[in-house]
């Protein structure tokens, strides 16, 4: 992705934050909270290990997976270099086949489109399959406000809408919450709404399935318009792709006479044999399996097939902002698999919600603020957010190098808040200390002979920041005399033995 | 200025530093593995599908009949639906014990009464034990594959390659009159609830494949 | 290389700062080793810092002067060699960007002439000295943790653990869920202490599992902050770099 540079890009406006995250805290003060939820994090430690282990079997069983990874990335690289020609495309083909496309420079706008296209058809409610994209909006509080009722259908998804919770991972938005904890919510909540869930309901997962199937089964039915979102959108064919596992996505699709789906431009392919690379890298990735169980593939209107009434809703909320950055970009690549997350151990420990936006994890932690700027106390924090231990840039399907990008945006954060702060102060004074050699060995003889503290240099003395760490460890002692002094003497000595 | 406008006029403006051309990286990259022979091909499929928690039942060309019989027989299938072009002489060993009906003007609620369905397939891959329909006249429209709770699938060998992105080429869009596609491998599940795995929500529970071998 | 038909290959030691200053045994066992395998060792005593703690915490500004200070201090060496997976890693994968940011194409160009001969010591001793026993005699109970930044930046691979597994005396045990971090993070576990603490105890938790009566890694920032979890909680394990094992002797035990 690198290049000469022609001119310098101009970045699109940035994404507003939507009215759920603003004023979240910063992420460490979220996490402390989080780490105190012994549930939840017992929750989450079972998960991400049973998902990481999957993952990593599956992985092993392809020979050339790191060519799939430089092959998913070039296929993007390919979209975000000609962005405009793929999405003209993608329009052409998509209008060719019966579809109508409609272009929306942000969620406000987005919904609007939505909510106007379904009153339009006289629905007073709506099916949705689980969409990051319309997560990212707010779809369902502006289709609401219409009086308009939009129904998750995916498990997880259900279980977040029932619980007035908000999702906590991509790909598995309950993962926080467990077996029991579903039960009740399903008890308390599907009678109010639609078929009520049996009396002898168990925490089996199979019958909190069983009674999920029963509850949405009235509402797919009956539904006349389905929203969905897509995995993927091939420029080539003009098809829009959505891969998922229950098969509530496959009833959306199918049955309603009105489909209107919401997709990010970053979503496109070039090509339809870049399925072919797609497919292999996104199950394997998200939910550990060599295929998900159902994939549904559309191309506009099929006739005496599906939906009639076909839209697709192009948007991009803060994308083109990301796009403009030439380090940054990469982090468009996302296909939103969710094995960063999943990878991750600061993740596994705080749990999605101290991210502070629909996008956790890792690549939460590149994407918000990228999407979003750095204005806010979050989104100023996610940065930081990550011990730069790598495991989310091997996992990831697409190359994403998530830790080179957190340390870019770090400088970008430094860079706006300005160095004149304790740590920017701290940093200046070791920069000096470092920036001659001499003058180190000055300082060293100081710390070692003085004996008392580790030196400021190392770990800048944030407030309350060194009682922290010795909260719970122990600093090793100071040597008496640093390498650079041994060495001394021993060339006085006369060298090696 | 419209908001397609904007956004081509943004997105264009984002990438003023790169140069490469459109399509500078060339044929779209094939990454597949390799079949040892044809014959392992079908064994890794039919491994990869009973891994789904599928049946598979293995048939010559004139066991087709017997063997949808039996699997309706076991399931205890008393309706089942079939798509206008699907070969009849499939259907010609059931007995008086199987409403068979065919899809003409059914609805949601219709389909949901009726305990299964028969479909053929276009093409099936080896490594992710995954069928897919096209929905052609022996396949039927969408909805008649999902609606039923049993799902009897007939593939053929020859319909079986080893990886993926062979089963994407064969399945390029016609120009004119691209088909739909839905890709299945083994019966609707979810993993939502601590990603302990349950097979079967709201697509058909059951996933009954027939592989006929010449 | 081959060892057998070489001259005593010269290497230009770096210590890092934080081993100079704090642990001063790593690089004194780096030098000891090196030298026990035939190599001229020196130090070049311009150096300071790879600049990391600086890149890592956002103050990529303050780290160019750095990178300009290691390429002109190593600059002239044919090997370069530092008892730091993350030092090295640093030096592989950020010091290019920053002569980049720093729009200095002359810089750029000198960097990518030295990063190529910077080694971890554990890639040096097997890759270019061709050695796996190094000779080396520590009989105790050993675990190893494979920090991130030799792992996933530096791509040391198994080469610690096959260095140790051939040290006479020593018995390796595998510790188990040793590719996740613990905690540490530079700056992370100052910013994020919470986070740090929860982390660096399943560490060490996992290190007590193993009954290993010394944990080895070949990062000291990292075995700080999982041996100040041990030490305080009187665990009974101490903490020693790699070098400081194959240093160890019969006659100049470690």
């Amino acid at each position: 992705m690198t290049a000469e540079p022609l001119t310098e890009p101009t970045a699109g406006p940035l994404q507003a934050t939507s009215p759920t995250f603003v004023g979240m805290p910063k992420f460490p003060y979220a996490a402390r909270t989080a780490l105190g939820n012994t549930q939840q994090r017992r929750n989450l430690a079972h998960a991400t290990g049973v998902i990481r282990a999957k993952r990593a079997k599956v992985v092993a069983e392809i020979d050339r997976w790191e060519e799939l990874r430089q092959a998913g990335a070039d296929a993007k690289d390919e979209l975000l270099g000609h962005m405009a020609a793929y999405l003209e495309q993608l329009e052409t083909n998509l209008t060719k086949g019966g579809a109508t496309v409609h272009w929306a420079r942000d969620a406000a706008e987005a919904n609007r489109i939505v909510v106007d296209l379904v009153k339009g058809t006289g629905a007073t409610e709506v099916v949705k399959v689980k969409s990051m994209a319309t997560q990212e909006i707010e779809l369902n509080e502006a289709l609401e406000a219409e009086g308009i009722n939009a129904w998750e259908t995916d498990l997880a998804e259900l279980i977040v809408q029932f619980g007035h919770d908000r999702p906590s991972h991509i790909l598995v938005p309950a993962i926080h919450r467990n077996r029991s904890e579903i039960r009740e919510i399903f008890r308390k909540e599907m009678g109010l709404v639609g078929r009520p869930a049996p009396d002898d309901l168990t925490d089996e997962p199979k019958r909190l399935a069983e009674a999920a199937r029963l509850h949405l089964r009235e509402k797919f039915m009956r539904a006349t318009v389905a929203i969905s979102g897509a995995n993927f959108a091939v420029a080539e064919t003009g098809s829009l792709v959505v891969v998922e596992s229950e098969g509530n996505g496959r009833m959306c699709l199918t049955l309603p006479d009105t489909l209107i789906s919401v997709v990010g431009i970053e979503k496109v392919l070039p090509t339809w044999q870049d399925l072919g690379t797609f497919m292999q890298l996104l199950p394997r990735s998200s939910t550990g399996e060599r295929m998900n169980p159902y994939t549904s593939i559309w191309s506009g209107v099929h006739e005496g097939d599906g939906p009639q009434n076909v839209h697709v809703v192009l948007i991009d909320n803060g994308r083109t902002h990301v796009l403009a950055d030439p380090v940054g970009r990469e982090a468009l690549r996302c296909i939103r698999c969710s094995a960063c997350l999943n990878t991750c151990p600061v993740y596994e420990r705080t749990g999605g919600h101290a991210y502070g936006s629909v996008y956790p994890g890792p690549i939460g932690a590149i994407l918000n603020p990228q999407l979003r700027g750095t204005a806010s106390d979050v989104d100023k924090s996610l940065p930081f957010a990550s011990t730069l231990c790598g495991a989310c840039f091997e996992a990831c399907p697409m190359r994403i190098d998530i830790p080179k990008l957190l340390v870019h945006l770090r400088a970008k954060v430094v860079d706006a808040k300005g160095r004149n702060t304790v740590e920017g102060r701290a940093m200046a004074a070791g920069a000096w200390a470092f920036g001659d050699a001499k003058r180190l060995a000055r300082l060293q003889k100081a710390s070692t002979l003085g004996g008392k503290i580790l030196g400021n240099r190392q770990l800048p003395a944030l407030p309350g920041a060194i009682g922290q760490w010795l909260s719970i460890r122990d600093i090793p002692e100071l040597p008496a005399q640093t390498f650079r002094q041994w060495w001394a003497d021993r060339e006085r000595k006369g060298g090696a033995s | 200025m419209s908001a397609k406008a904007e956004i081509l006029a943004r997105v264009r403006a984002a990438v003023t530093d790169l140069t490469a051309p459109l399509g500078a990286r060339g044929e779209t990259p094939w990454v597949d593995q390799a079949a040892a022979s044809p014959a392992e091909t079908i064994e890794l499929f039919v491994e990869n599908v009973i891994d789904y928690k599928a049946q598979v039942v293995r048939v010559g060309p004139d066991g087709v009949g017997g063997a949808i019989r039996d699997a309706l027989t076991a399931y205890g299938a008393s309706s089942v639906v079939v798509p206008s072009g699907l070969d009849p002489a499939w259907v010609s060993a059931l007995g008086d014990g199987v409403r068979i009906v065919a899809d003409e003007g059914l609805g949601s609620l219709d389909l949901d009464a009726i305990d299964s369905v028969i479909t053929a397939s276009a093409v099936s891959i080896a490594t992710t034990g995954t069928i897919v329909l096209d929905h052609g006249p022996d396949q039927g429209r969408r909805a008649l594959s999902l609606v039923p709770d049993v799902h009897v699938c007939v593939v053929h060998a020859s319909q079986v390659v080893h990886d993926v992105p062979e089963a994407v080429f064969r399945l390029h869009p016609q120009e004119g009159m691209p088909r739909p596609l839905t890709w299945i491998s083994g019966p609707s599940a979810t993993s939502d609830i601590e990603l302990d795995r349950v097979e079967g929500v709201h697509g058909p529970r059951t996933l009954h494949v027939i592989l006929i071998e010449a | 290389m081959s060892p057998a038909t070489s001259t005593r290959p010269k290497v230009a030691l770096f210590a890092t700062c934080y081993n100079d200053t704090v642990w001063p045994g790593t690089p004194i066992a780096t030098v000891k080793v090196l030298e026990r395998l035939g190599c001229e060792v020196v130090f070049p005593e311009a150096q300071t810092c790879c600049g990391q703690i600086f890149t890592n915490t956002g103050y990529a500004d303050e780290a160019i002067p750095l990178v300009r200070g290691f390429v002109d201090t190593f600059g002239g060496y044919d090997y370069v060699v530092a008892p730091s997976g993350s030092c090295v890693g640093a030096i592989r994968e950020q010091h290019h960007d920053l002569a980049e940011r720093a729009g200095d194409a002359a810089l750029v160009r000198r960097v990518d002439t030295v990063v190529p001969k910077v080694y971890d010591i554990s890639e040096f001793i097997i890759d270019v000295l061709g050695v796996t026993d190094v000779g080396a005699y520590f009989p105790h109970r050993v675990t190893f943790h494979p920090t991130c930044h030799s792992i996933r930046v530096a791509h040391v691979g198994d080469r610690p653990q096959r260095l140790l597994q051939s040290v006479r005396g020593l018995t390796f045990v595998e510790l188990p869920q040793a590719t996740e971090c613990c905690g540490f993070g530079g700056t992370f576990s100052v910013k994020n202490p919470d986070v740090s603490i929860s982390m660096a105890s399943d560490k060490a938790r996992h290190v007590r599992e193993t009954g290993a009566e010394v944990l080895v890694a070949g990062d000291n920032m990292c075995l700080m902050n999982i041996g100040g979890v041990l030490r305080r909680q009187r665990a009974g394990v101490r903490i020693m770099h790699l070098a400081e094992i194959l240093a160890s002797t019969e006659e100049d035990p470690a």
